[in-house]
């Protein structure tokens, strides 16, 4: 099926809106300023909801099916925290209202930073990062500032793994670094040898991702974490993958300095087909001085005898690297987030992450004689296959994962890290149940099958879907990017 | 089991035993074992009903709008929302989805896409705008940034009426890239000082950046300020509140380059602070240095109309340290809000928002400024004014609250000069009722100083 676009839907002198009257005197409008025309399109309320209802039933979701993105932690979005994060209480509070008349919100936002740095190891704590990536930059800026504090501006260089997100080494660039890139082993670590011969008095640090996204843990974390800590460079710790460490183990015990956190992956809340999220970033003792402003935090108030507790926003922040957003962060997404972990506990949160790391391991041992595994050793909450076998036979990575839609499952991320050939990325994440494992698997066997038997049929899919492939291509070469009738 | 899990123990015992393992904490041996299992001190976990009342015993220790006139903006607005908004953003299919990578089962959000950034493009005057940024704030910094690329220049001219907070955040951003930012202040109207803005302006600068209407709420002609900044081969970039372009001439129309924004406003409550979204749009040709996501349309393999995300090479996830920003997730879900709320505004709802906000504004403007012991400062303005008032503007914001009023925004901080002053805003959201109970409350603080 295909939905009309609003401006094939507007007809002239058609409302969706029902105003008040205007219960003041009127000012004349300033001519010369005024808009001769406003080309928006005109639609009645009803049209309006049929079609983005309709537009909604052209998309995959967490809510209709399995979603095994890896590095992306889709994991299942409890309906409470929509709910809770509605309350007037939260959605209709202005941000700059006085202290005293947001408590609730300042103390949710204490004590949230307070969860976090105690899962972490890590005490210092910014919820104002609105995404990973933005996450990312805060922690790279803060290694910065760290440097500049301590007179050490020779540090131009960030190494980052061959496996690494492309983020990281964008992130870098925009700090002003250069980026030096670190090679894999042959079992899935970082290097250790290449890394002590790269490191040296020019590094400002390491981002490093871990479990990396091979979905395998750094086997050398300690040792990397030293030789880069005896040359004076700081560890940074992309956080995408926390998933598989809650409860299980601190990235502060295990050498990392900065880390950031999705909420949108590890902490539940929902990814909104691509934001908003929240990527709160945690530091040591050391950098937190440099964190940006404000944050939350309690003061007690001592009147006559009883202490009063009072939440305020902290500016006091001389070496700050300054603010990151136009306000404290995603606060809408923290409070998701704290629902959740309220929800959870310390308990809670260690069965997520073991049984987040089965699943995966489960989905690696059961496909593993269907589709070529370059790393075989246990896998932490992702595994990544090659379709390496596949290609020879003329399918490749993009036809499985297309093929997977029609059996109606959301494709693996492909074609990531770059360090596979044809890589197919699974994360099950822990809130699927062992039957949509098990279907799941029969498909990815079922493709590998046709992919020797009938491999027209896995090229030619998606055929069940609203559109069949669609001519990227074409949409670079001539970019039609707005409707213009 | 209280973590959403459906596995049961019967089912993990299975799994195991497929794996050749005999606990879950085999799986987890890689990890050093001084290191494995760490005690975390955090609160019992809590049953629905417990997470519900704790949270909404928080909630209710906040002042709301609903329950408070309010009368503050400054860069969050509390404008109505209609219910539509927050039913389609309630869809599982939407709010629970992922960015669409997979264009097959993702058209729902990318159509949806499309339509923002063909609105934001009609608002703003623009030939192409991109699928969001985080918010206004940082919308403003990869302007700058943008800029700088395009022009290969490394100035900043920045406009003093420029969000406070928006300049910081510039400044964050562009620390590590070395850039040269100055500041240029505003004249008796509030709007830019031209002379200043002509003598900061070289050939080093890569772009003016202004705000429309600015931070104290004036309404000014970009025309000459484009002028300005293209007579050295600089950009501009506006920074927009885009309900007052339901109403005023879009900055497309008189010369700018790039246009940025805070789309709150636009179907989204003030949440704190955020989530928001960063509207973006620009010329044409400077379509290859754009941050951030694009939606374009094309065509299946049997000829339907269909949208993909598209020239990503510009992006981190192919160019890596080369991409024009590390960008990656974006603000999907509120500019799916925005889409929502500009298709039932529309043509003419914008136009009556922009209408109602303006006379509201203007009718508790003349009558502050008639108060004794108050006066408005400056000159043409939309929904934002500045006045001076008799007591500290924060003795008049704590007395407001005495009231149940939410006054305005205190200019000390930010502009020193305006030390004795509030900026106030006043929407459609703002009744007769609650106009009066200001200005009722704003003479009894006059007259009893």
């Amino acid at each position: 099926m295909t939905e009309p676009l609003l401006f094939e839907l507007s007809s002239p002198g058609r409302v969706g809106y029902r105003l008040p009257e205007l219960d003041v005197p009127e000012t004349a409008l300033p001519e010369k300023y005024l808009r001769p025309e406003l080309p928006l399109p005109e639609l009645s309320e009803r049209e309006v909801v049929q079609h983005f209802t309709r537009l909604s039933q052209l998309n995959f979701s967490i809510d209709t099916g399995f979603y095994p993105l890896g590095s992306c932690t889709m994991k299942y979005n409890p309906k409470l925290h929509e709910e809770v994060a509605r309350l007037p209480g939260f959605a209709r509070i202005h941000p700059w209202q006085s202290e005293s008349t947001v408590q609730g919100a300042l103390q949710l936002m204490y004590e949230l930073q307070e969860y976090l740095a105690e899962i972490t190891g890590l005490p210092g704590v910014s919820l104002q990062p609105v995404a990973g990536a933005h996450g990312e930059l805060t922690g790279m800026l803060i290694v910065r500032a760290y440097h500049q504090e301590h007179g050490d501006e020779g540090r131009t260089v960030v190494l980052v793994p061959d496996s690494a997100h492309g983020t990281n080494p964008a992130t870098a660039a925009m700090c002003g670094y250069k980026v030096a890139t670190v090679p894999s082993d042959p079992r899935g670590n970082m290097d250790v040898r290449e890394l002590e011969r790269l490191t040296d008095e020019t590094v400002a640090g390491l981002m490093l991702t871990n479990p990396n996204t091979l979905g395998l843990f750094e086997e050398h974390i300690l040792q990397v974490a030293e030789i880069v800590h005896e040359a004076g460079g700081l560890i940074y710790c992309d956080g995408a993958n926390v998933n598989a460490l809650l409860g299980i183990a601190s990235p502060g015990e295990l050498g990392t300095d900065v880390l950031h956190l999705n909420l949108h992956k590890t902490f539940s809340t929902p990814h909104g087909g691509g934001g908003p999220g929240a990527g709160a970033t945690v530091v040591t003792e050391e950098l937190t001085p440099f964190l940006p402003t404000p944050a939350a935090a309690r003061r007690e108030e001592r009147e006559s005898t009883a202490a009063a507790t009072e939440y305020y926003l902290d500016y006091e922040r001389p070496q700050s690297i300054g603010p990151v957003s136009g306000f404290y962060g995603n606060f809408g997404v923290m409070v998701k987030a704290y629902a959740y972990l309220r929800s959870l506990g310390e308990r809670g949160l260690r069965e997520v992450s073991e049984n987040a790391v089965l699943n995966a391991n489960y989905l690696l041992e059961q496909l593993k004689g269907y589709y070529h595994l370059p790393y075989d050793r246990l896998c932490l909450h992702e595994c990544v296959f090659s379709g390496k076998a596949q290609a020879n036979l003329g399918v490749h990575t993009v036809d499985i994962a297309k093929r997977l839609i029609d059996l109606g499952f959301h494709p693996p991320t492909v074609y990531f890290p770059l360090i596979v050939d044809e890589a197919l990325m699974i994360e099950p994440t822990e809130t699927e149940s062992l039957e949509t494992l098990d279907a799941f698997v029969s498909a990815m066997r079922q493709i590998a099958q046709e992919a020797e038997s009938e491999p027209e049929l896995v090229r030619d899919a998606p055929r069940t879907t609203p559109v069949t492939r669609l001519d990227e291509a074409a949409a670079a070469r001539k970019p039609n990017l707005r409707w213009q009738g | 089991m209280s973590s959403y899990i459906p596995t049961t123990d019967a089912d993990r015992r299975k799994m195991l035993e497929i794996l050749g393992l005999d606990s879950l904490q085999e799986l987890f041996e890689v990890i050093p074992p001084e290191k494995r299992y760490p005690h975390l001190d955090l609160p019992p976990p809590l049953s629905e009903m417990e997470v519900k009342k704790l949270l909404r015993g928080l909630a209710e220790k906040n002042a709301d709008l609903d329950h408070h006139p309010c009368f503050l903006g400054a860069g969050a607005y509390h404008h109505f929302v209609p219910a539509v908004v927050d039913h389609i953003i309630s869809r599982g299919e939407f709010y629970t989805a992922y960015t669409p990578y997979q264009p097959e089962v993702s058209q729902g959000t990318l159509t949806t896409i499309y339509e923002f950034q063909t609105m934001v493009c009609q608002l703003a005057g623009m030939d192409v705008a991109n699928a969001s940024m985080y918010d206004g704030a940082t919308g403003v910094a990869e302007a700058g940034l943008m800029a700088a690329r395009v022009t290969r220049r490394d100035g900043l001219v920045v406009a003093s009426t420029l969000h406070p907070r928006y300049r910081e955040v510039l400044r964050t951003y562009t620390q590590g890239m070395g850039m040269d930012i100055q500041e240029v202040g505003y004249g008796e109207d509030g709007g830019v000082d031209l002379r200043q803005a002509d003598q900061l302006l070289g050939t080093g600068t890569a772009a003016l950046m202004v705000q429309y209407p600015n931070f104290l709420g004036s309404l000014e002609d970009l025309q000459p300020l484009s002028e300005l900044a293209h007579g050295v081969g600089a950009l501009l970039v506006v920074c927009v509140d885009p309900i007052a372009l339901g109403l005023f001439r879009a900055p497309g129309e008189q010369g700018a380059d790039i246009v940025v924004g805070e789309g709150q406003s636009l179907g989204s409550p003030p949440s704190y602070g955020g989530p928001y979204v960063g509207l973006f749009a620009c010329r044409q040709k400077y379509l290859r240095q754009i941050p951030g996501r694009l939606v374009g349309m094309t065509t299946d393999a049997d000829g339907r109309r269909g949208f993909v995300l598209t020239l990503q090479p510009r992006e981190q996830h192919i160019r890596r340290e080369k991409a024009t920003s590390n960008i990656c997730t974006n603000e999907a879900l509120v500019a799916l809000a925005a889409a929502t709320y500009l298709a039932i505004m529309g043509k003419h709802g914008l136009r009556q928002v922009a209408e109602l906000c303006y006379h509201k504004a203007h009718h508790a403007a003349s009558e502050i400024d008639a108060l004794p012991g108050y006066e408005r400062l400056f000159g043409q303005f939309f929904k934002e004014f500045v006045i001076r008032t008799p007591v500290s503007p924060a003795t008049v914001n704590a007395l407001l609250m005495e009231h149940g009023i939410i006054g305005g925004y205190g200019l000390e901080r930010d502009y020193p000069q305006l030390g004795d002053c509030l900026l106030l805003c006043v929407t459609e959201m703002n009744t007769k009722e609650e106009i009066d109970s200001l200005l009722e409350a704003l003479r009894e603080i006059g007259d009893a100083r």
